[in-house]
């Protein structure tokens, strides 16, 4: 097996990574696009009406994706702000901080939408519950992780206060997710699971699933395209960034 | 695959629930819309702090 070993410590370098995440961006805004097409024409066009909540279900399609992404997101940053506090590891506290925003505006959509479909189906906007509450704590983090690295003015010391926090902050994520389990909510248990399988409608399932897909692909484009910005804006003092930067400037 | 419609105004009226439905649907992409855009400001004000600071080489 002539297998060539990667290593990946070659990409923990700045430099590297700012090429390689360039290359990458098209490709997974281009997979986003056409995953969300699909998805949203099986889910809007295709799929079937919910006998009990009628029309307004299809709402899932948004609300799931972005629930879904809003934790996923969240344990990715503090996954990659653990990796930069241990190993001091410049790049990975970069991408914690780029995926932060993204994060953020995948929480407050999550609510969004659950208020647009908790209104015609529960007869309320909001309800201080369990589920709703600790998806509401989750916003406040990821807003406390970026005014708190927004706040400290020497980069590596904002990276290390931000990364404590957004360690400490995992706890909510198993919150969430096992609160409709734990407590009595009026959120509605999982209707897919590992053990039991689902027990929706296939072409509902298959929608929702595409565009979970979707807005993962479209995670990873802004993610890596807003690190590609942090990485230039940082190591701007550096040679290497002068023909990337010049290569920004408008023609 | 057969198109769950009869017609346009069926699909936008939703049965009924049409503000719910494309209000979340809406919001969605201009909030992702509106991060794409954010983007390319950062990249735009990047590229002009550079130039600003290299002006004289240039």
């Amino acid at each position: 097996m002539g297998a060539q070993r990667i290593n990946w410590f070659h990409f923990a370098a700045p430099q590297r990574f700012h090429s390689l995440a360039g290359r990458a961006v098209p490709w997974f805004a281009a997979l986003a696009g056409v995953l969300c097409a699909v998805g949203l024409f099986m889910g809007l066009a295709v799929a079937p009406t919910d006998y009990k909540q009628g029309e307004a279900y299809r709402i899932i399609f948004v609300h799931v994706p972005t629930a879904w992404m809003s934790m996923l997101l969240y344990l990715a940053m503090a996954f990659w702000a653990a990796i930069g506090l241990i190993f001091n590891a410049r790049l990975a506290s970069m991408l914690a901080i780029a995926i932060a925003p993204s994060g953020a505006l995948m929480t407050f959509l999550a609510l969004w939408t659950g208020a647009l479909w908790g209104k015609p189906t529960w007869g309320t906007w909001w309800v201080w519950d369990a589920r709703l509450t600790s998806e509401l704590i989750l916003l406040f983090l990821y807003v406390g992780v970026l005014s708190l690295h927004a706040a400290i003015e020497d980069p590596r010391r904002a990276d290390r206060a931000a990364a404590l926090l957004a360690i400490v902050g995992v706890v909510n994520v198993p919150i969430i997710y096992f609160s409709v389990r734990w407590w009595n909510t009026l959120h509605q248990g999982a209707s897919i699971s590992i053990s039991k399988g689902s027990t929706i409608d296939p072409v509902m399932l298959n929608s929702m699933l595409v565009m979970t897909l979707a807005f993962w692909m479209y995670a990873f484009a802004v993610v890596f395209a807003r690190v590609r910005s942090i990485i230039l804006e940082r190591e701007r003092g550096s040679a290497w960034t002068r023909p990337h930067l010049r290569a920004l400037e408008p023609a | 695959m057969n198109l769950y419609w009869d017609s346009w105004s069926e699909f936008l009226a939703m049965g009924g629930y049409g503000l719910y439905v494309w209000g979340s649907f809406g919001v969605t992409f201009l909030v992702l819309a509106g991060e794409v855009l954010t983007l390319r400001a950062r990249q735009r004000a990047l590229a002009r702090d550079n130039e600003e600071a290299n002006g004289d080489d240039l």
